[in-house]
């Protein structure tokens, strides 16, 4: 008998598993496939303040902090995590408009966004394009490699205890909690969902009727070049995140989307949005046009219907919980995870959590 | 407008696969990477280069002339970047028509659309990793003859031929008629091996009597012939200087080599067709039907990509696969009849062709024998050691391996060291089915983004509704 089953071994539920080890309970940690393969191993790697949502800055901001510091707490695992500053920009009036509206909400939450002159902006970055008119500038940003999320979390995960279990579908729970799993049932007091776009499904083996959308959001990323940009680069409207890596290649991202779906995964690029998002990328930085694209996938992010977290209790069932459908939720992800292991444990988290009753009822009215 | 048939890559296949669709009046078109038509055996030279003629050439040049008398659209020198439509759809809606993205000799994008789709993608050649491998002056053995069929030039003075498979006799033929010092060949194979293979060549008399020229042609020079021996190491300060086999240096300013060749399953992999894990065949090949059919509807593959059987078989494939998609199309009324043929000539061929790829197929041992601190993954710098290490960190497949190393994220797409990392993810994970492969993904090929691009304005980029705040 575990303390706690937690189903979903991305970046919320690892760090949910991480701390509640840590915290002295026994947890197991399953997952379908290999730990942080979906969302958690193939995004952006963003770790921006001006493309997180206004009500997640105070998190975002934190978990900014465990990402730069993630060997101090994780055994010396980490994702390459790098701090810079972080530009968004605006190219016509309408988003400069915008730009300064969205600012002064996220300034408000706590991030420490001022406005800049294009003149300064591109003291910040040079390899900006000369066509903007207006910028966000925000000396917390930076980025991770996602791709090293699993391999980060996993030794710190075993030491503390975690049984993992990779590769381990499961595919109903029943009440007690009796987590069924293809290889045979997992006895657990507690139970965590954790399961990113497929929260909805999870839900529903508990009666849960939780409508989750998917996003399948597009990448690209490009062959190694010499340097062209130092921060991370986004638009006003979200829809654009730009970083160079170490290494030289330049990842270029923003939530455009692909085709795809909860059942078949991220299945193809949409031409048209692979054009599209290159192209806005290569008119903010023109220096691209002398890349070449090497690959572009597809990765799927979870969202509620107000667009903002499910993470809490689950209501009418004890000791049943849920973690995810986080806009920008891997830039939040280690300390959300950290504060759903508190609530837990039976403290009181350090910020307050994101209960799902409102999307239940919501869905009761409908 | 949208084809009836497009078939990707313009080899024997391909060439076939277009002559015998556009024969039968269906709309077709073929896309091709090099300038002209022809492949990797029958490439043909480039403008204003001559080669004399040989037996390749002329099978080349019949099989371009057929294709050119068909009336076939034949559009060459275009990169292929993007595939899609088919089943890569919305959920709940009807399969698309399938859709190529290419850039154009001129850099301008275009895209095609057909009803079918037929992969003729041909083979990339596999190189498994050695000490030294990575040293200018070492190229594989297609390089070497793209150099010398296509540009009639030597890779080097002194000459080292090593690997597996009939191409190694080829090459080092080639290179002492160019004028080239070859001190060794360095066979994988022991005799016995090409002993064991001469009943299944017996079908193809011709290709055993150039075999056999070759060889005369070795001894009368006196290059030194290695049987059941690799290359252990190459060795040398800028560049290459010289090789170890056995105990052995040998002094040289190039190495030809080649382990065998792989089938390109990029597009099929981008499709999500079923494939099965056939190492005599080259490795993962697309499942197919005995007409060449892939698990996607309308899908095909034919040529050494469908799995390798060589070029003598390809064009038998190629038309056994558009006969197929005709008839599918409602196209072909007698598909039994129209197949009897290419089908009893592939059978034969592939016979020859199978046996030449068994000789070509991955040797574990050549794996085994790597040594730790050896890059594997000479894009991103990744060594045996650290793939190794990703394994006991927990990687367990070719994907997760990818994702801790970055092995196979760079400019060759996992085409160099693919095989090599496979097979030590293989080794960790119980066997190459477990190993899988990393998923399809586009560009196909790596893509210029000026070319992408081209002109635009601002107002032009169909920017999405913004991001909730």
């Amino acid at each position: 008998m575990f303390d706690v089953a937690v189903i979903g071994a991305g970046v919320m539920g690892c760090s949910t598993a991480l701390f509640l080890a840590r915290a002295g309970m026994k947890v197991v940690l399953l997952d379908r496939g290999a730990i942080c393969r979906e969302a958690s191993g193939v995004n952006a790697g963003t770790l921006t303040m001006q493309m997180t949502r206004a009500a997640l800055i105070p998190y975002a901001l934190r978990a900014h902090e465990m990402w730069l510091r993630m060997p101090e707490w994780c055994d010396g695992g980490h994702v390459l995590a790098t701090g810079c500053p972080g530009l968004s920009v605006a190219f016509t009036e309408h988003e400069a408009a915008m730009l300064e509206e969205r600012a002064h909400f996220r300034r408000q939450a706590g991030a420490p966004i001022e406005l800049v002159t294009p003149a300064r902006a591109r003291e910040i970055e040079p390899g900006l394009s000369d066509r903007v008119i207006a910028a966000g500038h925000c000396p917390i940003d930076g980025f991770t490699s996602a791709y090293l999320t699993g391999r980060a979390f996993r030794p710190a995960l075993l030491n503390a205890g975690v049984e993992l279990r990779e590769n381990c579908g499961v595919h109903g729970i029943k009440p007690g909690f009796a987590v069924e799993t293809a290889a045979g049932v997992v006895q657990a007091k507690r139970i965590v969902l954790a399961g990113g776009v497929w929260l909805q499904d999870m839900a529903a083996w508990l009666g849960v009727t939780l409508p989750i959308k998917v996003l399948v959001n597009q990448l690209v990323v490009t062959e190694r070049m010499p340097q062209v940009m130092r921060t991370v680069l986004g638009v006003a409207s979200g829809l654009l995140s730009l970083k160079q890596y170490a290494n030289g290649s330049v990842l270029i991202g923003g939530g455009w989307q692909g085709i795809g779906d909860r059942a078949r995964g991220g299945l193809a690029v949409k031409p048209e949005s692979f054009l599209g998002n290159v192209r806005l990328a290569a008119h903010t930085v023109p220096a691209l046009r002398d890349a070449r694209v090497v690959r572009a996938w597809l990765g799927l992010e979870a969202e509620t219907a107000d667009a903002l977290p499910a993470i809490g209790p689950i209501p009418g069932i004890d000791d049943a919980w849920i973690i995810g459908s986080v806009h920008s939720g891997y830039t939040s992800g280690p300390y959300l995870g950290k504060l759903l292991a508190q609530a837990i444990c039976g403290e009181a988290p350090e910020l307050p959590l994101f209960p799902i009753d409102r999307l239940l009822a919501q869905e009761k009215a409908a | 407008m949208i084809y009836d048939i497009a078939v990707l890559g313009g080899g024997p296949a391909g060439m076939a696969a277009a002559a015998e669709a556009a024969q039968r009046g269906a709309r077709v078109v073929l896309l091709e990477e090099s300038a002209a038509p022809g492949g990797q055996v029958y490439r043909a030279p480039p403008a204003g280069f001559t080669v004399p003629p040989d037996a390749d050439s002329r099978a080349g040049d019949a099989l371009r002339a057929t294709l050119r008398q068909s009336g076939a659209e034949v559009r060459t020198g275009c990169r292929v970047w993007g595939v899609g439509g088919g089943p890569l759809v919305p959920m709940d809606t009807q399969a698309a028509p399938f859709r190529l993205d290419a850039l154009a000799p001129d850099g301008q994008s275009f895209a095609v659309q057909a009803r079918a789709l037929v992969l003729c993608a041909g083979t990339h050649e596999r190189i498994i990793a050695f000490p030294g491998w990575t040293l200018p002056g070492v190229l594989g053995l297609a390089a070497a003859t793209i150099l010398l069929k296509a540009h009639g030039m030597l890779p080097g003075r002194r000459v080292v031929v090593a690997g597996a498979g009939p191409l190694l006799y080829a090459v080092a033929a080639k290179l002492l008629k160019a004028g080239a010092e070859v001190p060794a060949v360095v066979d994988l194979a022991h005799s016995r091996e090409w002993a064991r293979a001469l009943p299944a060549l017996a079908v193809r008399p011709d290709l055993l009597a150039r075999g056999l020229l070759w060889r005369a042609q070795m001894l009368a020079r006196g290059v030194r012939v290695v049987s059941g021996a690799r290359i252990a190491a190459a060795a040398g300060g800028e560049a290459l200087e010289r090789v170890l086999v056995g105990d052995t240096w040998i002094d040289c300013d190039a190495l030809c080599i080649g382990h065998g060749l792989v089938p390109a399953t990029e597009a099929t992999r981008a499709f999500r067709a079923a494939h099965r894990y056939a190492a005599e065949a080259g490795g993962w090949v697309p499942v197919l039907d005995g007409d060449q059919r892939c698990s996607v509807p309308f899908l095909y593959a034919a040529g050494d990509g469908a799995g390798v059987r060589g070029a003598a078989a390809a064009p038998a494939s190629g038309r056994l696969a558009v006969l197929a998609a005709l008839h599918d199309l409602g196209m072909l009324p007698d598909h039994a009849g129209a197949r009897a043929a290419p089908a009893r000539d592939f059978a034969r061929a592939a016979k020859a062709g199978g046996a030449m790829a068994r000789m070509m197929a991955l040797r574990p041992a050549l794996v085994q024998a790597i040594p730790p601190e050896t890059i594997v993954c000479r894009c991103e710098g990744v060594t045996r050691a650290e793939i190794e290490a990703a394994c006991a960190d927990g990687a367990a497949d070719m994907n997760q391996m990818k994702q801790f190393t970055r092995c196979g994220m760079g400019p060759c797409q996992g085409r160099l060291c693919g095989e090599t990392a496979a097979e030590l993810v293989a080794m960790h994970c119980g066997g190459r089915e477990r190993a899988g492969f990393a998923t399809g993904r586009l560009p196909l090929r790596p893509v210029a983004m000026d070319a992408l691009l081209g002109d635009f304005d601002y107002a032009d980029i169909p920017v999405p509704n913004a991001a909730p705040i």
